[in-house]
């Protein structure tokens, strides 16, 4: 036994370069989401009058509950990082399993607000949108790739923190050996970032 | 420095993270208060300096930049500058087309 464990602590591992690595990856969705962005802001630019128009369409109550609803699994996710830092590995756990609760409630109120729209004949290619102007065109194209690859971030988000819920009931991830459960968290308020500026940008600007 | 930071991890603490996500509710608030409002072209600026604030928030104390080394913040503040150059240069060229 204590011969493992002496092997275990002459693994190497450089925690600071992990999360650096971590960080350089979010970059790139930077990159990925600020394009998108740019596209957004050029198009707002060009037809400001549609997009205007096109915004009272969404839902700003559905825009903030999931703003809250995000927000709030920020904050759960971090303090599963206290809690393991604090040795509380069972509290840990369960705000880990918390953020995924809000993650799917989150996925939930994006189902039925994407119902509700698919319900008005307001999905891309529609004969309801086609008739519209061009900018209103335009904003749905552009509100269902950007809210649409947030979504699927936030469900590559339940699967990644899933996996660090099981690695920390598993003591793969303990008190003094968290850096996954940092990477993961770190990738999740990414997630929060971008929602912060997809919600005032589409159901904001009526 | 190091030896700073690395006690700093040892004592983590709860309070800060929850003081940050009621900031972030209120300014959510006060944002979707505002949006109703005309402020004519200042109404977008407005809405994009509450999320970057609050995006500062996320990433200074959830995303932990305040504690760590600052090769972390100039790296994030690399990749931000770069990707503001992208946004003026494109609405220099639409702005004169």
């Amino acid at each position: 036994m204590s011969s493992s464990e002496h092997g275990i602590a002459h693994v190497h591992r450089d925690d600071i370069g992990s999360r650096l690595g971590m960080w350089l990856f979010l970059f790139t969705e930077l990159i990925l989401f600020g394009g998108m962005f740019i596209v957004y802001a050029i198009y707002r630019f060009t037809h400001q009058q549609e997009f205007h128009l096109a915004a009272k369409e969404l839902n700003t109550l559905f825009g903030t509950l999931n703003t809250i609803i995000l927000l709030t699994s920020s904050l759960t996710m971090a303090l599963s990082i206290t809690a393991l830092q604090k040795n509380q590995k069972g509290l840990s756990i369960f705000l880990q399993l918390t953020t995924i609760v809000f993650a799917l409630a989150f996925m939930v109120n994006k189902f039925f607000e994407w119902s509700a729209k698919f319900h008005h004949g307001l999905f891309p290619g529609s004969d309801v949108l086609m008739e519209k102007s061009n900018g209103e065109i335009l904003f749905f194209g552009l509100y269902y790739i950007m809210t649409g690859l947030h979504g699927l971030h936030v469900i590559i988000g339940v699967v990644l923190i899933g996996t660090m819920t099981y690695f920390t009931s598993k003591n793969r991830i303990t008190s003094d050996n968290y850096v996954r459960l940092e990477a993961a968290g770190l990738y999740w308020h990414l997630v929060d970032i971008i929602w912060i500026f997809l919600f005032p940008l589409f159901y904001l600007i009526t | 420095m190091e030896n700073h930071s690395h006690s700093e991890k040892h004592t983590p603490h709860y309070g800060i993270y929850i003081i940050v996500w009621l900031a972030l509710l209120i300014l959510t608030g006060v944002t979707v208060a505002v949006a109703g409002i005309d402020f004519g072209g200042l109404t977008v600026a407005t809405a994009l300096l509450i999320a970057s604030i609050k995006s500062y928030l996320v990433l200074t104390i959830f995303m932990h930049l305040k504690s760590e080394s600052k090769v972390f913040s100039i790296f994030v503040g690399v990749a931000l500058l770069f990707l503001l150059i992208s946004f003026v240069l494109l609405f220099a060229d639409y702005s004169f087309m």
